[in-house]
């Protein structure tokens, strides 16, 4: 097993003329916090999309542990081991904040339909374990006694501390969070920051997110990746990206980087 | 607050000839006219007249509470009310003034010279008749006006009341048909005559239940709370007594009801055997399915061609025995559940809307194949499919020789009565009528009920749940939508075989228009209006749409009118049906608790809960 | 070391094969029936042609379907009803002009103003119905008002029914659109060919407001994107209900030259079949496609035209026309499973998450 969780060999996703990903290659050492980050369009979420089988892989290939991720259904990937968030909240609204928790622990089940209209022992057990589960879930995220609201009623924050829940309720290696801090305070942003942190040095996960708020990034990540136009312009630790005159450039144009060099 | 002491009139005229609309469109498709046979209380209101004079007062009680609401004086308020039921009365004047100068009937079939004199109140002089007509939806106005001055508490039981005597002023045939098992025939004659209520029993109804209502909106709280201080084995317990009760009424239920009402209960039963599959695949997994019927007749089809005992059945073709009933079964069960699979492939890839037209094409297909010339030598074509047997077990008469250990028992079997038919049944086990099919369809209701109940809190449940809120992420957290969508219409069309093939049993004869659209549309709209996903919900859609029509013959001719309407207005006003499933009335009470001071009422704009819209997923 | 999860899609195995099936099936029965020789050249053009004509009957009423969904995304489930509701008014019109001798006198004026009629009256269902029935939900779940629409078709036919009665009416026969010219050797109904061509020229009408008139421009720019066409000071509102009105324009006029081309079977339920065959037309077109709905609507026509002759029959199937609309009902499904962007229509981007 090689040290890399993920390994990304130049990957290609076009649509029609438009190349949304252009032979991208990428390493995700395992157990590590990394992250992606570039100007909109960039071609962050359409990468995201399709590690987790969202969108298929034109040309190059995906590796995951030793599984290849072409041509795999998002459901198939999950069931692999990486979780995901979404961009824009995508919980199940109309389902309690607690069912949200159980259904995300799907990979984990075996329990089958007619062991549930039969009421077998093993489909009770298993009943019953999802459950707790999801309890201590909520729990973790610090969503206890909210269980029985429905998801769409709970506050902006709670929804997406729910959503990472939910993510982990599948047990995942892999976490891919996108903009996991987007809408949220000064305050809050750190809370969450520090969540993703302990994730990673309590649960043993990976994690790769998309960012857009600085802070975040250049305080949690280990490797930071910017893209542009769907490839690689640079990689490097924080430090290394924060300085490099290329990403500025791609952020706020020429005329501007010529100036930060200048001032520096 | 100022007050307000001149007379809007604008929004008057616009509420006022919104209300007018209702006489002139149900006079104009007829609905006035045969609504006016049926009497709701003898000799004083007929339901035709119902419809021409309560919106009347409905607009009139609304004009005023807005009015006073917003703190008017009185005697605005009053005369505004007034105004309002003056306004109503026009648009339906202009439809007798136009028919006096030009007859409509050459065009507007319903414009009858009975019409004409219903709206006239019998007046042989026109002028009269429109006096007439037009002060009495004036005051109609006004005494819905004056209901806005009456405290709250009283005002509430008044309205309560006067549902109440109109619904049971409805419902009387109905309740003549069990209380003449029950009463003897003079006193019947008290309270119900020909098919309306008596005078003096409207009366009796209207304080009892105005009384009963005044003491529980004093002391309901009081009941209320004194149950729930009570502990919880207590509680219990006398839920258990609750239940018992209502287990012996279910046994009992077709010997009171008698033979005729037993028809409509089986059509009820069948029709909650169906919503409770349709619920499945609609309501859980949000799969807007059309094309119900298709499992409804293949259930029905399978059972006709194998225990028919006429040249299509079996016994005919192969020259071996029909099957029996029972074995039929699961056999219909499983060839629906089959169809169903076969079904969803096509479907899988489908968008929502898409989907829904899919599948009605699908319930189409088979019926035009039903009706064809090609299959007519296997399934009998236009002419069906006759001598479909009925149900029977072996009774305990045939088991025991029971004439010799207790005659008296035998003989009690051979009367009328409530306990004789349960009796009967037992002792020769023919499932021959309404009566009997009834524990053959209570049966099957309650096996659906059960299944349903088990799967609505599973995981699988929760996949479906999931799937329909958000298939995108529901893929994410490893559900395949592929198996779970074939699962939901798979396991949504089991019951639909199970009903269609006690119903073949139970008519004795299919014909490929008995699985038109209009069976889908049925189950569709019950499922609706009870309220989606809710499975109480569907019991009172059930109730509501399959059996009051049925009560209530006049409906009949405007059910899918009304039907209709349903749909439309439900959608508008209240999307989460009768009686949503639990989760979503908590949180219904939780947004009114949130909001508990209600803002002035903005009349001609419906409120639309817009959080409750989002019963799938949203347009973009 | 990698390992491939791979696995071939049971469901496209399912589909291509049924697929398969389908273009098997269209070919031995096409095969049989020509080389049986059971139907002469002038019988096959004389199919073709009822075919085009029922077909731009389907094609008027699609046109409908297509401009209510390319503005608002939304299957207007009752739009045969819209339909109805101006062929079945019109009648009254049209058997009083045919008893007053004006349909001897003035054939082409009359048959105008039975046409302009039913499309006021067809116009005025479609507005009130968008008003009523659509315009409180809009932004609601897609499915609600695709319940709604249901509903409301239910409630406009049993509204017809109470309102004309139930009895099924003939429109009055027109002596100037009878007979036939001869095309090809066939002898070809002249109302056939009036039919087309009337088709044609709505069609083209209705092509120039959308194309050259600033309401089409603005129709075009509200179904690119709502919010932008808003912050250019477009009334959405007006756009819609402008929208409703010309597609309810179109319907009325098809229920008129519905009835000059088949006079029986004007009824309060005459609107629910063409209305779910035209929306086959408007998906087989490509849904909210104009020119696709045109194309589709003649192209559904002439199929069921055929359909039945063609394949049914070289397939050995007795009584093969009394499935005329199962192969509608079937295309309508193969065009929602293989190319539900339709012909015209393009292919929307792959998006999902």
């Amino acid at each position: 097993m090689s040290d890399n969780i993920l390994e990304v060999k130049q990957l290609v996703k076009r649509f029609g003329g438009l190349v949304a990903v252009d032979h991208l290659d990428y390493e995700l050492p395992r157990g590590s916090i990394c992250s992606i980050i570039g100007p909109n369009g960039a071609g962050k979420t359409s990468f995201f999309n399709c590690l987790t089988g969202f969108y298929s892989i034109d040309e190059g290939d995906v590796i995951f542990d030793v599984y290849s991720l072409k041509g795999l259904e998002p459901f198939q990937v999950t069931r692999l081991g990486i979780a995901r968030t979404f961009q824009n909240i995508r919980l199940f609204g109309n389902m309690t904040a607690i069912e949200n928790i159980m259904v995300g622990q799907e990979p984990h089940l075996h329990s089958s339909w007619i062991g549930t209209i039969l009421g077998t022992p093993g489909t009770r057990r298993e009943e019953q374990m999802v459950e707790e589960e999801a309890r201590r879930l909520l729990r973790f995220v610090g969503l206890r006694g909210k269980g029985d609201m429905l998801a769409k009623n709970l506050p902006y924050g709670d929804q997406r501390r729910l959503e990472i829940g939910r993510a982990l309720a599948s047990k995942p290696k892999l976490l891919l969070l996108d903009e996991p801090t987007a809408g949220m305070n000064p305050a809050e942003t750190l809370q969450t920051t520090q969540f993703i942190q302990r994730l990673r040095d309590e649960l043993g996960i990976t994690i790769l997110l998309i960012e857009h708020d600085m802070k975040v990034v250049m305080g949690i990540s280990e490797k930071v990746t910017v893209l542009d136009y769907g490839k690689k312009l640079a990689e490097g630790t924080p430090e290394e990206i924060q300085n490099d005159p290329r990403v500025i450039e791609a952020y706020l144009g020429r005329g501007a980087a010529q100036m930060m060099a200048e001032a520096a | 607050m100022h007050e307000n002491r001149t007379l809007d009139w604008r929004p008057l005229l616009r509420a006022g000839l919104l209300a007018g609309i209702v006489p002139l469109y149900t006079a104009a498709i007829g609905m006035v006219e045969v609504f006016n046979a049926r009497e709701v209380v003898q000799g004083l209101l007929t339901l035709g007249e119902m419809l021409v004079i309560f919106p009347s007062l409905v607009v009139g009680y609304l004009v005023a509470l807005g009015l006073r609401r917003s703190g008017s004086n009185p005697l605005v308020t009053l005369a505004s009310a007034l105004i309002a039921g003056f306004i109503a009365a026009l648009p339906v004047t202009l439809l007798v003034l136009i028919n006096a100068a030009i007859p409509l009937r050459g065009m507007f079939v319903s414009v009858t010279p009975k019409l004409i004199e219903i709206l006239l109140f019998e007046q042989e002089q026109m002028l009269t008749g429109l006096a007439l007509l037009i002060g009495a939806l004036t005051l109609a106005g006004g005494l819905g006006g004056l209901a806005a001055f009456i405290p709250d508490r009283f005002r509430r039981a008044l309205i309560v009341s006067l549902v109440v005597v109109i619904l049971s002023g409805l419902l009387s045939e109905f309740i003549k048909q069990i209380l003449q098992q029950f009463i003897s025939r003079s006193l019947l004659k008290q309270i119900v005559k020909g098919k309306s209520l008596t005078s003096q029993a409207a009366a009796a109804i209207f304080v009892v239940t105005y009384l009963v209502s005044l003491f529980w909106s004093t002391k309901g709280q009081d009941v209320k709370s004194w149950y729930a201080g009570l502990p919880a084995a207590q509680q219990r317990q006398s839920r258990r007594v609750w239940r018992g009760i209502l287990g012996i009424f279910l046994l009992l239920l077709p010997w009171i009801m008698g033979p005729y009402l037993s028809e409509v209960i089986d059509n009820v039963g069948l029709y909650v055997i169906m919503g409770l599959g349709l619920n499945i695949a609609v309501g859980w997994a949000g799969l807007l399915d059309l094309g119900y019927v298709t499992n409804f007749a293949v259930g029905a089809y399978i059972t006709g061609v194998l225990i028919s005992t006429g040249p299509l059945g079996i016994g005919a073709r192969l020259g071996i025995d029909p099957l029996n009933f029972w074995m039929i079964i699961p056999i219909a069960i499983l060839a629906a559940m089959f169809t169903g699979f076969v079904f969803a492939l096509p479907v899988l890839r489908m968008r929502g809307d898409y989907l829904a037209i899919a599948t009605l094409g699908f319930g189409e297909i088979i019926r035009l194949l039903a009706l064809s010339d090609w299959l007519k030598p296997y399934i009998g074509g236009a002419q069906g499919i006759l001598f479909i047997s009925k149900p029977d077990l072996p009774g305990l008469a045939e088991l025991l020789p029971l004439a010799d250990w207790a005659p008296g028992f035998v003989e009690l079997a051979q009367k009328k009565g409530v306990l004789s038919g349960l009796l009967k049944l037992l002792f020769y086990g023919e499932f021959s009528g309404p009566q009997e099919l009834y524990y053959v369809i209570l049966a099957g209701a309650l096996l659906v009920l059960f299944v349903a109940l088990r799967l609505n809190n599973s995981r699988t449940g929760r996949q479906w749940m999931a799937m329909r809120e958000d298939e995108d992420a529901a893929s994410a957290v490893g559900i395949d939508i592929t198996l779970t969508k074939v699962l939901a219409f798979t396991v949504s069309a089991a019951s639909g075989g199970l009903a269609g093939a006690i119903f073949a049993s139970k008519v004795g004869t299919i014909f490929p228009n008995s699985f038109s659209l209009l069976v889908s549309i049925n189950v569709l709209s019950l499922i609706i209006i009870g309220g989606m996903g809710s499975i109480p919900g569907i019991v009172v859609g059930a109730l509501a749409l399959i059996g009051l029509p049925e009560l209530l013959r006049e409906f009949s001719e405007f059910r899918l009118l009304l039907y209709g309407a349903l749909l439309v207005v439900m959608m508008l006003v209240r999307p989460e049906g009768l009686w949503p499933s639990p989760v979503i009335r908590r949180e219904m009470a939780a947004v009114e608790e949130e909001s508990e001071e209600p803002p002035p009422t903005d009349k001609g704009t419906p409120e639309t809960p817009q959080a409750l819209h989002s019963l799938w997923e949203p347009t973009d | 070391m990698r390992a491939r999860l791979y696995r071939l899609n049971w469901v496209d195995v399912v589909l291509n094969t049924f697929r398969i099936v389908i273009i098997v099936a269209v070919i031995v029965g096409a095969f049989n029936t020509i080389t049986s020789g059971k139907y002469t050249g002038d019988q096959w053009v004389s199919l073709i042609m009822s075919g085009l004509a029922q077909g731009s009957i389907y094609a008027l009423i699609a046109l409908g379907y297509t401009l209510v969904y390319g503005i608002l995304l939304m299957i207007n489930f009752a739009h045969g009803e819209v339909f109805m509701a101006g062929a079945y008014t019109a009648y009254f019109l049209a058997t009083y002009s045919a008893r007053k001798g004006w349909l001897e006198s003035q054939p082409l004026l009359t048959i105008l103003s039975w046409i302009l009629l039913a499309a006021l009256v067809s116009m005025g269902v479609a507005v009130l119905l968008e008003r009523v029935a659509y315009r409180p939900l809009r932004g609601a779940p897609r499915l609600v008002p695709l319940i709604t629409a249901i509903g409301a078709s239910f409630f406009l036919q049993y509204t017809f029914k109470g309102l004309y009665g139930s009895a099924f009416r003939t429109y009055p026969e027109v002596a100037a659109l009878k007979g036939s010219v001869e095309m090809g050797g066939a002898q070809i109904p002249v109302v056939q060919i009036f039919v087309f061509l009337a088709a044609v020229v709505l069609m083209v009408g209705l092509y120039w407001i959308v194309e050259k008139t600033k309401r089409g421009k603005a129709m075009r720019a509200v179904s690119e994107n709502k919010e932008v066409a808003r912050l250019m000071g477009i009334d959405i509102d007006k756009v819609i209900v402008f929208t409703f009105m010309l597609g309810g324009a179109l319907a009325g006029a098809a229920g008129v030259i519905n009835g000059l081309y088949r006079p029986q079977g004007v009824n309060f339920f005459m609107g629910f079949f063409p209305g779910i065959k035209a929306f086959t037309a408007a998906v087989l077109g490509g849904i909210g496609n104009v020119p696709g709905a045109f194309l589709g609507g003649i192209l559904l026509g002439v199929i069921e035209s055929l359909g039945p002759n063609l394949v049914l029959d070289g397939l050995g199937i007795p009584a093969a026309n009394q499935l005329k609309d199962v192969i509608a009902f079937t295309m309508l499904v193969l065009v929602l499973i293989f190319r539900p962007q339709g012909i015209l229509g393009e292919r929307l981007a792959e998006k999902r998450a």
